[in-house]
């Protein structure tokens, strides 16, 4: 179960070689632990995206932040705290499912509002894209019936949007 | 215009004012040596590469311009590292630019192929592979505005070889062009101002303040500004080993050096102040000792251009980043404005000025006058050598006992003027790093002091120096041991010396200098020491060496052992008094 000790950084990096391994390896130099990294392009193609999260308890996050912006290929850093970041991951796993247990299984896929990917004689493949404490209990309720094969892609994660409407404007653009 | 890549390199370091390149060719970097021969730009033909390094490190540090370092690939490139490194440590801008083996070859374990980026990632404050020959001049242009701004320092370009061969049309980047290939690079300059207002506030308010400088102040070139900050509030300051010259030592408000080895009253002050205002400072472990005692009852200002320093080892109550010229000057503003608007008078700080000169009176720098028999007291060198030095000499040094003797007993009337490796503490910088700070600054005298044990590490550049005509004046300190490890040893180890004897004559120093091209002379007693100092400063066509046989037994004071807090500081035996225990 992971616990919510961690923060999110999203990285913006420039889309250039060894940039990952920059990040890397400060964290390395640096002591700073990571619980999970995803690298992605964004729509605009001289950039990439690391999503990193850290756990708080061992090290200052802001130390971290800090740290990663000394790096000249870093362009900007969002640090998101789980009440201020929508975050999802995905899953993808490969489950035991005879003709016995096989219901079941696609019961619980069904209740996650997973998919099926891959269906075989013995075994089914399942994806599962949701908050990761989703995917934490997914994985708790599928393991007894006998995981063989088990991806996670760590999270990726957005600040949370305004949620208070802007005053109705009487001039400018309407949109 | 078109260009070989090698032509481009070449001219991207002229468009860059370089005026000298440190380095040592070999089959990689090849293709960059014949442009250089129809270039303005002087070069200096180093014996081993990490001279190379030192010396546009010790050039750096004197002028203030980046030095430039040249090498091939493979082993030159890692014998780049500590340099890189010792630059990365002190903030020292400089551009390294190694040889690589042709793009195809790159990962087939080649022929003096390493992965030099890899490897450098993080001795530097960047580096860069080029891999499109179109990006020479624009990754040059970043390497040279990379290391010269912000929080300076080294940058290195790693170029192949058959991109130092192909051909470009020339271009040289414009300032916009550059900004914008690097949108992630914005060092915050200017101070904020709501926290510049509530630095001034604390100064205006504290009673006991104390200045920390630190080696950002040479950096920001904020000597002045610092100068006018202490005197318009009367607050003293330290200088650390970083910073020594940033503020003269004749000034009545400095208290000299804090640190492990610094003096008494510099380590005390900060250690009882109620203001500690660090510029430019990065709070150390060899400054603060343990961390959770230092200065405890100090509020902290802390301004750094750097703003994961903020933070990093103490937190401050004012935190400010900021390039330190331009936020001592806004901090100066803020102050006289709440002095000038009559809001606040400063309080009355004759007490505190007045216990400060009670530890200056009661624990100066000391050590024990030689009695018949003894062997010559290396402060006594070090003594002479300040005393007969011409107007603006700049001192280098190594890293061990010669380095604190030198940073204690030299009193720096300027900036720029002291080269040494701090943060890394690199044993055979001196050398090197004074042939490059005499080329950087050739109108000044320049003296290395050196321990033996450094000068054994470096000391061929010495031949560099004779060739180059480059007449550099070194004075070991000649113990026969390392020094400071024997230091350790007996005051820690129970006196049980492990591999720290060196022997006084193996080599003779002499002989050895001699054979590199240089003036040598050997000391052994204290009448001699002057007339051979003297004899050195006359000499200004080769380098001297001159091998003082100094006194092993001489310890450095005062002393906060290793993890000791400031307060258990000790002080030379000879002062020690039954208030005061010797030894913690």
């Amino acid at each position: 179960m992971r616990t919510p000790h961690h923060h999110t950084l999203t990285v913006l990096v420039e889309n250039r070689s060894g940039v990952l391994a920059r990040v890397s390896g400060l964290f390395a130099r640096r002591g700073f632990n990571i619980q999970s990294l995803a690298v992605a392009p964004t729509d605009d193609e001289r950039f990439s995206r690391i999503t990193i999260v850290v756990d708080v308890r061992e090290t200052d996050p802001e130390q971290i932040t800090k740290q990663l912006f000394k790096l000249v290929n870093v362009v900007k850093i969002t640090e998101l705290s789980p009440a201020d970041a929508v975050e999802r991951e995905l899953l993808l796993c490969t489950v035991a499912a005879d003709a016995d247990t096989r219901g079941r299984v696609l019961e619980l896929v069904r209740v996650f509002d997973g998919g099926i990917v891959d269906v075989g004689w013995n075994e089914i493949s399942v994806m599962l894209a949701g908050e990761p404490s989703k995917l934490d209990d997914f994985e708790d309720l599928v393991r007894p019936y006998g995981i063989t094969e088990l991806q996670r892609t760590g999270r990726v994660a957005l600040p949370r949007v305004e949620r208070q409407a802007p005053r109705l404007r009487t001039t400018g653009k309407a949109s | 215009m078109n260009l070989t890549g090698a032509q481009a390199l070449i001219k991207s370091l002229e468009m860059e004012r370089t005026e000298v390149v440190f380095g040592l060719p070999g089959g990689c970097i090849l293709p960059a040596y014949d442009p250089l021969l129809d270039s303005t730009i002087r070069h200096i033909l180093v014996r081993h590469e990490q001279g190379a390094g030192h010396m546009a490190e010790g050039y750096a540090h004197v002028t203030g311009r980046p030095g430039v370092a040249m090498v091939t690939s493979g082993p030159a490139a890692t014998n780049l590292v500590t340099p890189l490194c010792d630059a990365y440590m002190d903030s020292v801008p400089m551009v390294a630019i190694t040889g690589q083996v042709a793009r195809s070859a790159i990962g087939t374990d080649a022929f003096q192929e390493c992965d030099t980026v890899g490897i450098t990632r993080s001795v530097t404050k960047h580096n860069e592979l080029v891999m499109d020959p179109e990006e020479l001049p624009l990754i040059v242009r970043q390497a040279f505005h990379l290391a010269t701004t912000g929080r300076p320092g080294p940058v290195l370009i790693d170029v192949p070889k058959d991109v130092l061969t192909a051909r470009i049309d020339w271009w040289w980047p414009t300032d916009d062009e550059l900004l914008a290939s690097l949108p992630g690079y914005r060092p915050t300059v200017k101070g904020h101002p709501r926290m510049v207002r509530e630095a001034a506030r604390l100064i205006a308010a504290a009673e006991r303040p104390v200045i920390y400088a630190g080696g950002g102040i040479l950096k920001a070139r904020a000597a002045e500004a610092l100068a006018e900050l202490a005197e318009l509030t009367g607050t003293p300051v330290v200088t650390t080993l970083m910073a020594r010259g940033a503020f003269p030592d004749g000034h009545q408000l400095n208290l000299g050096m804090p640190g492990m080895h610094g003096n008494y009253t510099a380590i005390t002050a900060m250690q009882e102040a109620d203001l500690l205002i660090a510029l430019g400072a990065r709070f150390d472990d060899r400054v603060t000792g343990r961390v959770d005692g230092f200065a405890p009852d100090a509020r902290i200002i802390h301004v750094d251009i750097d703003p994961a320093e903020l933070g990093k080892v103490r937190r401050p109550d004012v935190p400010i980043v900021g390039d330190c010229r331009q936020v001592i000057g806004e901090v100066v503003r803020a102050v006289r404005a709440l002095l000038d608007g009559g809001e606040v008078t400063l309080p009355d700080r004759t007490p505190w000025r007045s216990r400060i000169s009670g530890w200056q009176e009661r624990y100066p720098l000391h050590y024990d006058p030689p009695v018949e028999g003894d062997a010559l007291k290396p402060q006594f060198v070090m003594e002479a050598l300040r005393d007969s030095a011409p107007e603006g000499t700049i001192l280098a040094s190594g890293v061990g006992q010669h380095q604190m003797w030198a940073s204690q007993y030299w009193r720096f009337s300027e900036p720029y003027t002291w080269v040494n490796s701090g943060g890394l503490g690199t044993m055979g910088f001196s050398v090197p790093a004074a042939i490059g700070a005499k080329v950087g600054r050739p109108d000044r005298t320049v003296w290395a002091v050196d321990g033996d044990g450094c000068f054994q590490m470096t000391a061929q550049e010495l031949v560099t120096a004779s060739s180059e005509r480059i007449p550099i004046k070194v004075a070991i300190l000649n113990n026969a041991y390392l020094g400071m490890v024997r230091q350790w040893q007996e005051m820690f180890y129970d006196e049980r010396y492990s591999e720290v004897y060196l022997s006084p004559d193996l080599p003779d120093y002499v002989k050895w200098a001699e054979a590199m091209g240089c003036v040598a002379l050997r000391v052994e007693d204290p009448d001699e020491v002057q007339p051979a100092i003297d004899k050195a400063n006359a000499v200004d066509d080769r380098p001297v060496v001159i091998d003082f046989r100094t006194d092993a037994r001489e310890k450095v004071f005062p002393m906060v052992p290793a993890g000791a807090a400031n307060g258990d500081v000790v002080v030379h035996p000879s002062q020690a008094t039954a208030t005061r225990k010797v030894v913690q």
